[in-house]
């Protein structure tokens, strides 16, 4: 296992729902030590790292990857014991029925219930469950030992572990611990022409919230946002549908999402460096989701922003799939566009 | 009513994060009449007109209306060369189907939907599919990505005019007309023709940063209540320009409202006031820029708002004009 993959590994199996990110910053702190010229936390917890360029460079960059994942949270509890929960970020809640999860600081093992198939009732048969018809079990006896075990507001994650497949590999929150493994490796690399910030972000799944302050803060010529996104490359079967993304092919670019749409001469910068450095890419389907660009180009007087994402499978669930070459794909893309990029661009 | 003007502004491609040639033409149009003319990081295009009074005495007012405009972007090409897309802003399924759409590059195509089972339920975005022609991804000369406005040419029926894009294009000729006949002001005025108002009130948001000025005002479309069972509300054509009381993303600054009405009755030029129930404008961000602007917005009427056919009143757009015009020459 090479070390961006071990790195991802240990991003990966951190615990770190949107407002509670601190275990994840605690797993990037010793990878990005040695490496840049500056390491703080800002108010809202953002990680920035920043990466001095050359004497008298002119020109500042912004890349971020966020660190919060989709997740639980403890709002109260029943009468035997059991734990009531609300999602944080948006996760269906159809996958939830029956997975082993981890709660709290204490990473206390807790089921979500699921009623035998012996006894369900025929008519729910197949049907998911709407999230307030669930419960976490810990275990616990009664209320008090619930309460006192996992107060209300306690955070709950999939109790997935990453591993390798080959090429591939698994495990819970690609969205975005792929984006971190990438911003890491940018950050361990050689310094770069222009003044250069990681940021990893907190909250961008309940509303690109990190993202907005980090760039207030940085005051960016340039932003872009590594993700992990959405691939359905799965058989549709006759449909003459694209997919949003496939795995394997390349760090996907994004032309518009929800949130923003990319500046064109930044896209064709991007896309031009990729067919000049031969590098595989994709082009993400337009108009899905939302992410930290978003956040990044209203901020100040604006930023012009752009996503790159490495495509992973099942992502919002327990588990994703992704390629390591496609995560070595957008760790390169993204190098030598920043590397490549003219005073020209930046000013524009 | 300058028509080429109005044909000009309408006409020309620029649908939300696309606004390069709707940029170049205004800016063409305003350079002569403008102290200083910018454009931002995000692409607003802002004309400055210096005032009257002394320096560090004059206050900064900020005019905006959207440049941008509805649009659709292509996501998929199918095997047989149909072309599947999303939509830019806020477009209606239902109102594409039969209509046109133009490329940046000049491709034209026809908009139909498949055939449904149950056609009495409307048909979504993903039930559409635009034909340019082509018979295979091969030939087919769009590709995922590729942007596209709706086709609608400016006519004009007695005092009301039809076209595509009249919002908020009508906004764009009001500010350009404005520029043109100011004599003078106390206020330095800013002219911000703004980007991405359709999807996230970007380009406002950021040009006023920059600006930061001490009062803004949006001149955007409203809709009207005076067509066969439309959703109640008191704006109709022909009544006058409209002044904001509120709209789902904002309420306006008494502070404008009142400049706005007095201005109006000291011009003695018709207006009505305005509440609507669905949708907002660029005032909506600008309010909340830096440590708060006073914001307010001057609408025109404008009846079947993001079709690819809208209309609006010459009187409406004169008088706002007009009203305008009074409210920056005020002593």
């Amino acid at each position: 296992m090479t070390d961006l993959i071990d790195r991802l590994g240990k991003l990966s199996d951190a615990r770190g729902i949107s407002g509670d990110e601190t275990a994840v910053r605690q797993a990037l702190r010793p990878m990005l030590e040695d490496h840049v010229d500056e390491l703080r936390v800002d108010a809202v917890g953002n990680l920035i790292a920043r990466k001095a360029g050359p004497p008298n460079s002119q020109g500042r960059i912004l890349v971020t990857a966020h660190m919060d994942e989709v997740g639980l949270m403890v709002t109260g509890h029943t009468g035997d014991g059991a734990l009531r929960v609300e999602t944080v970020g948006g996760i269906p809640s159809k996958v939830l029925p029956g997975l082993t999860v981890l709660v709290g600081k204490n990473a206390t093992p807790g089921v979500i219930g699921l009623q035998a198939i012996h006894r369900a009732d025929r008519k729910m048969s197949g049907r998911a469950p709407a999230i307030d018809k669930l419960a976490v079990d810990i275990g616990a006896t009664s209320r008090e030992e619930a309460e006192r075990e996992a107060p209300v507001g306690t955070s709950i994650v999939f109790a997935t572990r990453f591993a390798n497949l080959g090429h591939s590999c698994k495990g819970k929150a690609f969205d975005d611990r792929v984006g971190c493994a990438a911003l890491v490796e940018l950050l361990r690399g050689e310094p770069f022409p222009f003044e250069l910030y990681g940021v990893f972000t907190v909250q961008e799944e309940v509303g690109l919230r990190g993202a907005q302050v980090a760039a207030y803060t940085v005051k960016p010529d340039l932003g872009i946002a590594l993700e992990g996104t959405l691939a359905d490359d799965l058989p549709k079967g006759d449909l003459d549908v694209s997919p949003i993304t496939e795995l394997g092919k390349g760090p996907a670019i994004t032309v518009m999402d929800r949130s923003y749409t990319t500046p064109a001469y930044l896209l064709s910068h991007f896309i031009q460096t990729a067919e000049i450095e031969t590098l595989p890419h994709q082009i993400k389907q337009p108009g899905i989701g939302g992410t930290d660009a978003g956040g990044i180009h209203r901020t100040r007087a604006g930023v012009p922003a752009i996503t790159v994402a490495v495509p992973c499978r099942y992502i919002h669930s327990p588990v994703s799939v992704l390629r390591e070459d496609d995560l070595r794909g957008l760790v390169a893309l993204v190098d030598a566009a920043v590397r490549r990029l003219t005073p020209d661009i930046l000013r524009r | 009513m300058d028509f080429t003007l109005l044909d000009t502004l309408t006409q020309t491609f620029g649908p939300s994060g696309y606004e390069e040639e709707i940029r170049a033409a205004i800016e063409s149009i305003i350079e002569p009449m403008a102290d200083e003319v910018r454009t931002d990081r995000l692409g607003s295009l802002i004309g400055v007109r210096a005032g009257t009074g002394a320096d560090g005495q004059r206050k900064k007012l900020l005019l905006a209306a959207h440049m941008d405009e509805i649009g659709l972007m292509v996501t998929h090409i199918e095997k047989n060369g149909f072309v599947r897309f999303t939509t830019i802003g806020g477009v209606r399924p239902v109102n594409c189907i039969g209509g046109r759409a133009r490329f940046a590059n000049g491709v034209g195509g026809t908009i139909s939907v498949e055939y449904r089972e149950d056609s009495s339920k409307l048909p979504e975005i993903a039930h559409l599919y635009m034909d340019v022609g082509a018979t295979g991804r091969e030939d087919c000369p769009v590709t995922v990505g590729s942007t596209a406005v709706f086709v609608g040419p400016l006519i004009q029926q007695g005092t009301r005019l039809i076209s595509k894009t009249l919002d908020d294009r009508i906004g764009c000729y009001v500010l350009i007309e404005v520029m043109r006949r100011l004599q003078h002001s106390k206020y330095d005025v800013f002219f911000a023709f703004t980007t991405q108002e359709e999807i996230t009130l970007s380009g406002a948001r950021t040009a006023a940063y920059r600006i930061d000025p001490d009062l803004a005002i949006s001149v955007d479309v409203t809709t009207t209540g005076d067509v066969p069972k439309a959703l109640p509300m008191e704006v109709s054509l022909g009544k006058g320009p409209a002044i904001k009381v509120k709209d789902s993303g904002m309420i306006a600054h008494p502070l404008i409202r009142d400049l706005l009405t007095q201005a109006a009755e000291q011009a003695d030029v018709p207006y009505q006031l305005e509440i609507l129930l669905g949708g907002s404008t660029d005032a909506a961000a600008m309010q909340l820029v830096r440590s708060g602007i006073p914001s307010g917005c001057l609408s025109v009427p404008c009846r079947y708002v993001h079709t690819p056919a809208e209309m609006v009143d010459a009187n409406d757009v004169e008088n706002a004009i007009e009203l305008l015009l009074t409210l920056l020459s005020a002593s």
